[in-house]
Formats: structure tokens, C-alpha cells, sequence
């Protein structure tokens, strides 16, 4: 199912000379509405009328999580506020969250793309969807929504925490597809293994993401539950979920080109790379109105083909990622910077600004435990007073990270110190 | 009469606790008596010393969290019942027990460690009421 064979299926050459209209004029847009950018290019000397088409993109600046940080919240809006109709966040690298905002033309682009990604799953209006994304400042939730009203499906918006609820009700409702991270639904898969309720599901597609996953749990989640799995990206600061997603072939994430322009660069030199290297994933919003980014360093490391796919798709295709360039982690779809720990940490006297952050999944849910050093003066030989000290730095981070973390008091100097880049991580995952 | 006890930090480690008494033992610091209270995560080690200080140095040198906490050591008639009657003492004079644990049994005497919520008041109660609390010196030479 092609949800729009004119857009997703045009030629290589009318797409190129789509997006060179479309940057061109983001070109000026941005430069007229956004301060940040038009100082950044005359800094570099660049006028708008610069950039004449898509292969001018690599004269324009990068644009970081650290500007959206210092423009926070609204700097890099190009629109009145009054013409912002949503907003949603996303962890910062330190206290401060990341926000985006959206006009109602943005939300419109939004829903198009994510109702391609649900048709490139099989889904259409016959469907009964559950979102099992979080709602809230979370773009997982409303995201997927939006483009599964879109499709005409009938909507299920479970939200997350209760597995027992989604459970029944996948059963009851007879939902036909389900959109959640992947991890989320391997437990999903577990409760309706012990509740002898696989046999009654109707499920046929899953569409996951928020978070990376290996193909064998990309099997695995096949093969228990005996449907499709797909697989969905977005960021926050580019649009959400439904930037790109898998088709039935799974060669790759289908990127919606029209909307968003991918590069990939090799973040050590900032020049792109050649067609199939492995590099950082760079987008250029081409359409959106409300926080219009120029070169976005996403610090997803992938490949892109741009060859035709069997389905019929002729967007370019960014290969299952491989890493990040930065610390950022994925926690319950929750994305953590240990910056932000040491930031909190630095908050609470009892303890040392060192610390380790060991991340596993438990029966298919992420764990995060985080150990740190007791400041050897707030000792006390009362174990009340030590699990009051631990109740007391669980609070502060579970506000800091959004999430709450499992908080462990170790010995003074027992963390390790590196030499040069700290290593604060211990990720058992292995999701790359 | 009040106390030192020696408390240590240990984290649920395998070997941890040996270390700390491998400590002690280099630096001639004898153990009298002591309490492990363990949770999940870590433990603490409870030690009524000879040299309460050295201990404390010794093993803050070497990285451990360490404190010297004040606590009651009391004499009691080694038979039935005799430490029910010394909490009910407490109890009526609302002081609340935070840990207790033993020191030493010795023909018809026993005596036993006990920190107190308060315990001033529970050392001058008890003393009022004619319990033999140990000083320093009586305890090391038990």
C-alpha cells in the first residue's frame, strides 16, 4: 500500500527538482524569520540568493542540539507565537529541555508522513490501531495518532503503563496493528505469552520506534507474536516519528525526501560522505514552517541508498542505524544524556559528581541503575538515613532525566576515573 | 557512660568485609564485638574496638567510609528476662532503640551494645535506675 505514489514514487530527477524549490525558499524563509540563521550566514558571507538548488545545501550551516538549547524555548521559531498551535520536548543535553514547536500546516505534513510509514505497514482504514506511544510532550504519542487518523484506522490511544489494560483490549478489540517501541511490545509479548492470550490477538503489523532495536529482536518480535514488524523513525527536532520507516521489503527506512532532506557527513571533517558510507545523519526540514531546520545533526550514524526499492518507492533509504556520535541514550524511548546526571548530581552535597550508569533490559524493559559515591563526611551508620539519602537523589534525577532511575550508593573512590573521556556507561543492550 | 563504636560503609561486594578486618589486623586494632546490618545494596559494619580512633583513621586512609558513633554499653544479670526490663524501662521513658546487638557473656554477666534515639536521656535514666553502664576502659578490658 502506497499511501501517496505521486510524492513517494516520483523520479529521482523531479524529487531533486522539488527540493531545490523547496530549499530555495527555505533559504529565504529562514534567513528573513529566524535571527540565528541569518546571523550564521552572514557570518559566512551567504545571501539567500546563494542557494539555487539542492546541491548549493552543503554551503548552508549546521544546526545543533546546542543552538536549539541556546535559543530555548521559542529562539528559533520563525513564526509568531500566535501561529504555534503545538508544542512538544525532548531531553536536552543538560536541564533544560529541548522544545519544538508546530504550526497547523506543520501537524498537517506531520500526519501525511506518519500515514505513509502506517501504509508502508500495511495499514489503511480497515485497521484498528493502538498507540501505545507515551502522550504528552513526547512526540511518540500524538505523532502516531495523528497519522493513524489520518489513514482513517480506528484508533486506540492506550498510551503507556498499563500492559494488562492493552492487553484485554488488543483482545476485545480485535486491533489489528499496534505502534510502540519495540522493546515495549517484547513485553507486551511476554504478558500475553503467560496470560495464554497469543492465540487470541488479531494482530497483524507492528509499527516501532522511539528507540533503536536488532534485527533479531526485529524477528523475535515476528516470530511470537506472528505479525509484521516495522520499524519508524523521527526526532523531536526534525518533526517526530514518521520521518522515514521500513517498508514490507526492509531494505532500509524509506525517508520522506519531499519533507526532509537527508545527508550524511563524516562528523570528524563535516564533509558528506560518499553514497553507502556509513556517516552522521544530517536533515534539512524542506517544508516546515514553525522551527525550520537548516543541516540538523541528528548523531545517528547510518548509510543511505537511493536506489529504487522493490516496492515501487523511489525515497532514498537510510540503512538500520549503527550508532551515535554522541553519549545520548535511549532509555524506555527516553533519550539521556549523562551530562544531565552530572548536572543534577552536582545539586545534591552528599555525594560525589562521579558516577556510572549501568543500563540493561530485564525482561524486555530497560533498566537504568546509577551508581554514586558517598561524600565520606554525610556518612551515617544508620541504614534509615542512607536509604533516605538514596530516596532523597532518586527524586533528583527521576526529575532531571524523566525517568526514574534504580540509585546505588557505592564506596568513595570506587568509580572509575579515566583518563581523559570519562566512561560513565555501561550499556548490556547491544543494540547496534 | 558513652562509647565509641567504629562504623563501616561496605558495599555488597564479595571480599569487601575481609578487607576491612585485614585492615584492622595490620594495624593491631581488635575487635570486641561487632554487627553486620546488610540490605541489598550494602552493608554496615558495626565494631566496638580496642583503639576506636586508630581503626577509623586506618581505614579512612584506605578509602572506606568510616564514622565513631556514641553508644550505650550496659551491664545486665545474664538470666531470663533481664533485657525486657531494661527496655521497658527505656520504652517508659520514650526512648526508642535504633539497633542493639551483643558484647560479651561472662559467667552470671552479659553485656550488650545499644544505640538509643536519644541518648543522653537514656544514659542518665539508666544510670538512675542503677544499670551498669561500661566506660571505655571496663570494655576493653572485658
Amino acid at each position: 500500500m502506497i499511501w501517496n505514489e505521486t510524492k513517494e514514487c516520483m523520479s529521482r530527477d523531479e524529487l531533486s527538482s522539488l527540493q531545490s524549490a523547496r530549499l530555495v525558499k527555505l533559504v529565504d524563509y529562514v534567513y528573513h524569520n529566524v535571527d540565528f540563521y541569518r546571523k550564521k550566514m552572514q557570518v559566512l558571507g551567504m545571501l539567500p540568493g546563494d542557494i539555487k538548488s539542492i546541491e548549493d545545501i552543503t554551503k548552508l550551516p549546521f544546526t545543533t542540539k546546542d543552538d536549539l538549547r541556546d535559543n530555548y524555548p521559542f529562539g528559533l521559531f520563525a513564526v509568531p507565537q500566535s501561529q504555534i498551535v503545538r508544542i512538544h520536548a525532548s531531553s536536552g543535553t543538560t536541564g533544560k529541555a529541548t522544545v519544538v514547536g508546530y504550526t497547523r500546516h506543520d501537524l498537517d505534513v506531520w500526519s501525511e508522513c506518519v500515514a505513509r510509514c502506517f501504509s508502508m505497514a500495511g495499514v489503511g482504514r480497515n485497521d484498528i490501531v493502538q498507540i501505545a506511544y507515551g502522550y504528552g510532550l513526547f512526540t511518540g504519542g500524538l505523532g502516531a495518532h495523528s497519522g493513524a487518523e489520518k489513514i482513517g484506522a480506528m484508533v486506540v490511544p492506550m498510551s503507556t503503563g498499563n500492559s494488562k489494560k492493552l492487553t484485554t483490549m488488543m483482545v476485545d478489540f480485535g486491533a489489528t496493528a499496534i505502534a510502540c517501541t519495540p522493546s515495549y511490545l517484547l513485553h507486551i509479548a511476554e504478558v500475553l505469552e503467560t496470560e495464554n492470550m497469543v492465540k487470541d490477538i488479531k494482530l497483524k503489523a507492528a509499527i516501532c520506534g522511539a528507540e533503536p532495536w536488532t534485527e533479531k529482536m526485529h524477528k523475535e518480535i515476528e516470530e511470537r507474536l506472528n505479525i509484521k514488524a516495522f520499524d519508524i523513525y523521527g526526532l523531536s527536532e526534525v518533526m517526530g516519528p514518521g520521518v522515514a520507516c521500513d517498508c514490507e521489503f526492509h531494505k532500509g527506512l524509506h525517508v520522506c525526501e519531499d519533507h526532509f532532506y537527508p545527508e550524511i557527513i563524516n562528523s570528524a571533517t563535516m564533509q558528506p560522505q560518499t553514497v553507502g558510507e556509513t556517516g552522521e545523519l544530517v536533515f534539512t526540514t524542506l517544508t516546515k514552517e514553525g522551527l525550520p531546520l537548516l543541516r540538523y545533526r541528528t548523531k545517528d550514524l547510518t548509510s543511505i541508498d537511493y536506489a529504487t526499492c522493490d516496492c515501487g518507492r523511489t525515497s532514498a533509504r537510510i540503512s538500520r542505524f549503527k550508532g551515535r556520535v554522541d553519549d545520548m541514550l535511549i532509555i524506555r524511548g527516553v533519550n539521556v544524556f549523562p551530562s544531565q546526571v552530572e548536572a543534577a548530581l552536582i545539586e545534591v552535597d552528599e555525594v560525589s559528581p562521579h558516577y556510572m550508569m549501568i543500563v540493561d533490559r530485564v525482561n524486555n524493559l530497560d533498566t537504568l541503575e546509577i551508581q554514586v559515591e558517598l561524600n565520606p563526611q554525610y556518612f551515617t551508620d544508620e541504614i534509615r538515613g542512607l536509604e533516605k539519602l538514596t530516596q532523597k537523589i532518586t527524586h533528583v534525577l527521576s526529575q532531571a532525566l524523566g525517568l526514574n532511575p534504580k540509585v546505588k550508593i557505592v564506596e568513595p573512590q570506587t568509580l572509575v576515573r579515566s583518563e581523559g573521556k570519562a566512561v560513565h556507561v555501561i550499556d548490556k543492550r547491544k543494540l547496534y | 557512660m558513652v562509647a565509641k563504636q567504629l562504623s563501616v560503609f561496605i558495599e555488597n561486594r564479595q571480599g569487601r568485609l575481609g578487607e576491612v578486618l585485614n585492615v584492622l589486623k595490620t594495624n593491631k586494632v581488635n575487635i570486641l564485638s561487632l554487627s553486620l546490618a546488610d540490605t541489598t545494596e550494602y552493608g554496615l559494619l558495626r565494631l566496638i574496638v580496642n583503639n576506636p580512633e586508630l581503626g577509623k583513621q586506618k581505614l579512612s586512609e584506605d578509602g572506606f567510609s568510616t564514622m565513631l558513633t556514641d553508644v550505650i554499653v550496659i551491664k545486665i544479670t545474664h538470666q531470663a528476662g533481664s533485657l525486657q526490663d531494661l527496655l521497658t524501662l527505656l520504652a517508659d521513658n520514650n526512648i526508642n532503640v535504633e539497633y542493639m546487638y551483643g558484647l560479651s557473656i561472662d559467667g552470671q554477666e552479659a553485656s550488650v551494645v545499644l544505640k538509643a534515639s536519644d541518648l543522653a536521656l537514656a544514659d542518665s535514666v539508666l544510670s538512675a535506675h542503677g544499670v551498669k553502664t561500661l566506660s571505655f576502659e571496663e570494655i576493653a578490658s572485658l
